[in-house]
C-alpha cells in the first residue's frame, strides 16, 4: 500500500491543468510515474471514488478529484457509501465514515 | 497603521456550488450576513486583506507541509476546482509582494512561517472572496494554517500566529484587514457531509466572541475529532483571528445548513 504516492498523484492532478489534460489523454501513462499498487492504479484510472475513499485518500483531495471528473455531489457521496459497502471500512487516514450506509444526513 | 478589520466566516464549497439546494429561509439570511460583512470590510478601506485560510491541498502537501505559510506574490489565481462545480469563475487576484515581505519579516520575529511566491486559491479562499469581493478589487495576502494533514500545530501556536499577524499589521503603514475562514464542526467531503454538531459550534462561537484565550485553547485534537470531525481542526484559523483582534466578537449569523456540509457563520471582532 502506498497511500502517500496515491494521494500525491491526486494532489498534483487536482491543481495542474496540464497534467489533467495529460491524464485525460492517457491516464495509464500518468499513473506509471507514481509507485502505486495495482489496486491503487486501477482505482485512479477507473475513477473509482468508492475504492479511493476506502484506501484512505484524504476527503479534501478526493472531493477535488471528483469535481475534476465531473461527478455530481450526490453521486460522489453515494459512490463513497457504495465503496464502503463493497470494500469494507476506510483503511487509513482521518476521513473514516461515521454515518450509516443508508444514512443521508443532508438529504443526498 | 493598526489592524482595521477582523472577521471570520465559513467557506464550504457547497455554499456556492450547491446554493440552489439550500432552504431559502436559511440560505438568504446567511448570504445577507456575508454581504453585510462585505460592506463593513470595504468601509474599513483596507489597503490589503490578509485571509487566514485552511487550504485543502491546493498548494501544500505532505512532502513539505508548513504549519504556517504566507503568500508573497503580486498575484494569485483560483479556484483550482472546476469553476462549474464551485460556481465561481476563475479569476486572478491582486497581491502585493513587497507588503507580504514586510508582514512576513515581522511575523518571523515570533513564528517560523513559510512563504510562497506561488499560491493557487481553492474554495477556502474563493468562496469568501466571491461574497466579500465580487468585483475583484481587493489586494489579498493569503495565509495558511495546516488544518488538513496531521500532525498539526498545537492551538497555542495558532494563537501565536494570530498575535504575530496583528503585530505585523500594526507595524506596516498600510491599512490591513484580516479575514479568517474555516469550519467549526463538520465532516466534509465524506458520506457524513452534512453532519454538524450544533451544540459544539455554538459553544465554540461563544468562546470566540469572548476572546477568552484559555477557553479557546482548551480543546484537544482528539476531542475535536470525536465531537467535531476532521473539519473541526480548522478552528485554528478562527483562533488566530481572535488573537489578532484582541477584542470581543459579534456573531452576526450562525445556522447549521447540512447541504453546505457545515454550520454557517459570519462574525466580526473589535480591534482592541
Amino acid at each position: 500500500m502506498s497511500l502517500y504516492q496515491l494521494s500525491k498523484l491526486l494532489f498534483e492532478l487536482n491543481r495542474d491543468t496540464a497534467l489533467q489534460a495529460e491524464f485525460t489523454a492517457d491516464a495509464q501513462a500518468v499513473t506509471t510515474r507514481y509507485d502505486l499498487s495495482d489496486e491503487e492504479r486501477g482505482a485512479v484510472i477507473d475513477g473509482d471514488i468508492g475504492l479511493l475513499y476506502v484506501l484512505g485518500v484524504n476527503g479534501q483531495i478526493l472531493m477535488h478529484f471528483a469535481a475534476f471528473r465531473q461527478i455530481a455531489w450526490a453521486d460522489y457521496l453515494q459512490r463513497m457509501r457504495d465503496g464502503v459497502r463493497i470494500h469494507g471500512p476506510v483503511r487509513a487516514g482521518i476521513y473514516a465514515m461515521t454515518t450509516g450506509l443508508d444514512e443521508k444526513v443532508a438529504g443526498v | 497603521m493598526t489592524l482595521v478589520f477582523t472577521g471570520i466566516c465559513s467557506h464550504g464549497p457547497g455554499i456556492t456550488g450547491r446554493a440552489d439546494l439550500a432552504p431559502p429561509e436559511l440560505r438568504d439570511p446567511f448570504f445577507a450576513a456575508y454581504h453585510a460583512m462585505r460592506d463593513a470590510l470595504h468601509a474599513a478601506r483596507p489597503d490589503a486583506v490578509v485571509i487566514v485560510a485552511a487550504e485543502h491541498f491546493a498548494n501544500f502537501f505532505m512532502n513539505n507541509m508548513p504549519s504556517f505559510a504566507i503568500g508573497m506574490a503580486d498575484g494569485y489565481e483560483g479556484p483550482i476546482e472546476d469553476p462549474d462545480w464551485l460556481r465561481i469563475p476563475h479569476r486572478r487576484v491582486r497581491g502585493d509582494a513587497a507588503l507580504s515581505q514586510a508582514i512576513i519579516a515581522e511575523v518571523q520575529q515570533s513564528v517560523d512561517v513559510a512563504y510562497a511566491e506561488e499560491w493557487k486559491f481553492d474554495h477556502g479562499i474563493m468562496v469568501p472572496l466571491s461574497f466579500l469581493d465580487p468585483d475583484n478589487k481587493l489586494t489579498v495576502i493569503p495565509a495558511n494554517i495546516n488544518c488538513q494533514g496531521p500532525p498539526l500545530a498545537p492551538l497555542h501556536r495558532a494563537w501565536a500566529f494570530g498575535e504575530a499577524l496583528r503585530r505585523a499589521a500594526d507595524a506596516v503603514p498600510q491599512r490591513i484587514a484580516l479575514i479568517a475562514t474555516g469550519g467549526i464542526s463538520h465532516w466534509p467531503a465524506t458520506p457524513d457531509s452534512g453532519r454538524i454538531n450544533e451544540e459544539w459550534d455554538r459553544e465554540f462561537l461563544r468562546r470566540w466572541a469572548t476572546g477568552d484565550k484559555a477557553a479557546l485553547l482548551d480543546y484537544t485534537d482528539a476531542g475535536t475529532y470525536a465531537e467535531a470531525g476532521q473539519g473541526g481542526f480548522e478552528i485554528r484559523t478562527l483562533i488566530a483571528a481572535a488573537a489578532a483582534a484582541r477584542g470581543p466578537g459579534t456573531v452576526h449569523f450562525f445556522a447549521p445548513i447540512p447541504i453546505f456540509s457545515t454550520g454557517c457563520f459570519v462574525a466580526t471582532a473589535e480591534i482592541a
